[in-house]
């Protein structure tokens, strides 16, 4: 085999560095995070999962529109952000809330999506993190061009792009790859492979060996990690940043987890799959096995378990005070954001509303 | 010397050249628009004098086009693209209607994409199936977009030049029968912005209102008609998104009869849109009902059929005779 198909193949299996059972294995290639790292990253982990329960719980309770939840892919979420700098960039989907607010966004603002005020409730600049795209893999196009033209620039930023495992079916994603590859653009492609695309398996949805596989048509390494293991994911996230930052292209990173929950509220995960199937994944669950494994050093106690919890519970409890709250979005913002300047047709079309408004206020 | 003489493809030129020396940010790629200059030409010579990293072939993805230029206007950049053909653009249908057309509202203006995709566009040139779509009316029916097409080698020119410097995403569309007629241009005397509508002559009797590709062709059944008789003016839109119901409605406030031309079919089209408006604002000034003059609603036709489908001289002057007029 030459070194250039050796450079671009996936390793054979998903890169681990600490197993279900929380013990550390050994990688040639990838080194344990620190632990300070692993810790840390624990406090998101537990933030994340509580703060996907409470979106879930704000459903129930009628003050979100929809939440697909990633209840069990809270590594994957966390480790995307975990990796990245503050000048980089973040392109999230729909799924993945809480890699947006563990980079800092406002979960409020965040969920605003979710809750029906707008299309995208935070300033896309204030943390670089672009809107979320409901589109399955449209946005990896524009991930590629904010590297390109940071290249074009003389930025070193980095894109981290996301994307699931259906999304990787689309036109877009293949585009994207094939666009990053041959301009070396500094983008780390991540899919979360969480076995299904709201019904559809993963096997229905391609043939390849592995996602990762994906990468070599296009001339982009791929690399693929238990999608449940912080440790593997931060030390495979984290080199494809490093290399995309020296200037080595792009990188396609396959994590493979499990979408515990349903796609969203509105699904029926019964229908196309079993509690049998979904049962040993609970077993698989981050936060257990990083709780394991940093127990286990002497890195974690009570107290700091509690502490991470606290924490967690602070920002579930803004999330939920926050949403709670009855807010009436102004129709007169419907005409505002088209246009720089506004034409004069929505000028017309936003007299003829406020009109209508103020008679039916009368 | 700011008078020269000037094909409408040698204008675009001109006006990316000296959009493109006025600001670093502004970038143009595409598919053949390095090396080659564009199947039409219209890139000629900018990747030697910018660069491969200011003009730059893109692998063959629209989609891939429109969706990285987005990525760039949010970092900077003012990209401007080339669609190779108006057929071929839909592919990146997704992301001109899913994110260029909604970015700005989405992010309640904080983000906002000044960016141009350019498509040689519409027929009359004799192009084999898939090359000569009148595609405006997706994008004009898509809120967010900006939509123009030039009819003047001058006109090309200033509205390059505007749309570049648009704050906002601009479709433009480039009719392709009038890219090699040449015509000595000022350019030290712009024309008008994006958003307004000119009058290309005065008239008393009727309004033509056309737009693109059809405007020459309204000049000229406006000519044949004084012959006739009839004073027949002839509105040039420029601006599809915005439009300008005023100069239109002036217009046609002051003569009381149109036909609006156009090449697209004319169901469920932009001229039934301009029908719809001008008759709302200007019913009473109507002496006759609107007529249009546009392609049939069929697929655009073979080369050797194609001139059945274009809007012609004498369908125009048949639609003006159409218009009620007592004495005849
Ligand atoms: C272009 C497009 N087609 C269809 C949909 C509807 N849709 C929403 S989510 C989804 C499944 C996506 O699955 P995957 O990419 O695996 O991501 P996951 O939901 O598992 O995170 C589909 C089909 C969409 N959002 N966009």
């Amino acid at each position: 085999m030459s070194t250039v198909e050796e450079r671009l193949l996936p390793s054979a299996e998903p890169v681990r560095l600490i197993d279900e059972h929380g013990a550390a294995h050994p990688h040639t290639s990838y080194q344990l995070p620190s632990a300070e790292t692993l810790t840390d990253g624990y406090a998101q982990l537990v933030k994340g999962r509580r703060l996907n329960d409470q979106a879930s719980a704000l459903v129930r309770q009628g003050r979100l529109a929809v939440y697909p939840s990633s209840h069990g892919q809270e590594a994957c979420q966390v480790a995307a952000t975990m990796v990245i700098e503050e000048r980089d960039w973040l392109f999230p989907t729909y799924r993945d809330t809480v890699s947006i607010v563990s980079r800092g966004v406002d979960p409020i603002e965040t969920l605003t999506l979710l809750r029906g005020d707008w299309h995208s409730g935070y300033d896309p600049h204030e943390r670089n993190v672009a809107p979320q795209s409901t589109p399955l893999a449209t946005q990896l196009l524009h991930a590629v061009g904010v590297a390109h033209a940071a290249r074009l620039k003389g930025e070193d930023t980095v894109v981290m792009a996301l994307v699931g495992d259906g999304g990787t079916s689309e036109g877009d994603f293949h585009e994207a790859l094939n666009f990053a590859a041959v301009w070396q653009a500094p983008v780390v492609f991540f899919i979360q492979n969480n076995e299904y695309a709201i019904s559809v398996p993963l096997a229905k949805q391609t043939a390849a060996p592995s996602l990762a596989h994906k990468g070599i048509g296009y001339g982009v390494p791929g690399e693929r990690a238990d999608g449940n293991d912080l440790a593997g994911l931060l030390a495979v996230l984290g080199t494809a940043v490093e290399r995309a930052r020296a200037g080595e292209g792009p990188q396609l990173v396959e994590a493979h987890t499990y979408r515990v929950q349903a796609h969203t509220n509105a699904d029926d995960a019964t229908r196309y799959r079993d509690d049998a199937e979904v049962t040993p994944w609970l077993e698989r669950d981050p936060i257990k096995r990083l709780d394991a494994y940093l127990s286990g050093a002497g890195l974690l106690d009570d107290a700091r378990r509690a502490a991470a919890l606290a924490e967690a519970d602070r920002v579930a409890e803004y999330t939920r005070v926050g949403l709670m709250e009855d807010v009436q979005p102004d129709p007169a913002e419907l005409f505002q954001h088209l246009y720089t300047v506004q034409t004069p047709q929505l000028r017309e079309q936003a007299a003829f509303l406020a009109d209508e408004l103020a008679r039916e206020e009368a | 010397m700011t008078h020269v003489k000037l094909s409408m493809a040698q204008a675009l030129n001109q006006a990316l050249r000296d959009a493109m020396r006025a600001d670093d940010t502004v970038l143009m790629f595409g598919e053949d628009v390095g090396a080659l200059g564009g199947v039409f030409r219209v890139t000629d010579g900018l990747t030697a004098e910018f660069g491969e990293s200011r003009c730059f072939d893109t692998p063959l993805a629209e989609s891939g086009i429109v969706g990285t230029a987005i990525g760039m206007a949010m970092n900077g950049m003012r990209p401007v693209v080339e669609m190779q053909f108006d057929a071929f653009g839909y592919p990146a249908f997704e992301q001109v209607v899913s994110h260029v057309a909604k970015m700005r509202n989405r992010t309640r203006g904080k983000i906002t994409l000044p960016m141009v995709i350019r498509m040689p566009y519409a027929g009359g040139i004799g192009g084999v199936e898939h090359h000569c779509d009148s595609s405006e009316a997706y994008y004009a029916h898509t809120p967010g977009l900006t939509v123009v097409a030039p009819s003047t080698v001058a006109d090309a020119y200033w509205l390059m030049r505007r749309a570049i410097e648009f704050p906002d995403p601009v479709i433009f569309l480039e009719p392709k029968k009038l890219y090699w007629a040449k015509e000595e241009i000022d350019l030290g005397t712009p024309e008008p912005g994006i958003g307004k509508a000119v009058v290309r002559r005065e008239g008393a009797d009727a309004t033509l209102i056309a737009y693109g590709p059809t405007v020459p062709v309204a000049l000229e059944a406006a000519e044949a008609a004084a012959a006739e008789g009839r004073s027949v003016g002839v509105v040039d839109l420029r601006s599809i998104v915005p439009f300008d119901d005023e100069t239109v409605c002036a217009a046609v406030r002051s003569t009381g009869r149109a036909v609006v031309v156009a090449e697209a079919s004319g169901f469920a089209s932009v001229s039934s849109e301009i029908v719809a408006r001008v008759t709302e604002r200007c019913f009473h000034s109507l002496a006759a009902p609107i007529r249009r003059v546009t392609g049939f609603d069929i697929p655009f036709p073979p080369p050797h059929l194609e001139r059945h489908q274009l809007p012609s001289v004498d369908r125009i002057l048949d639609a003006v005779d159409d218009l009620q007029w007592e004495d005849s």
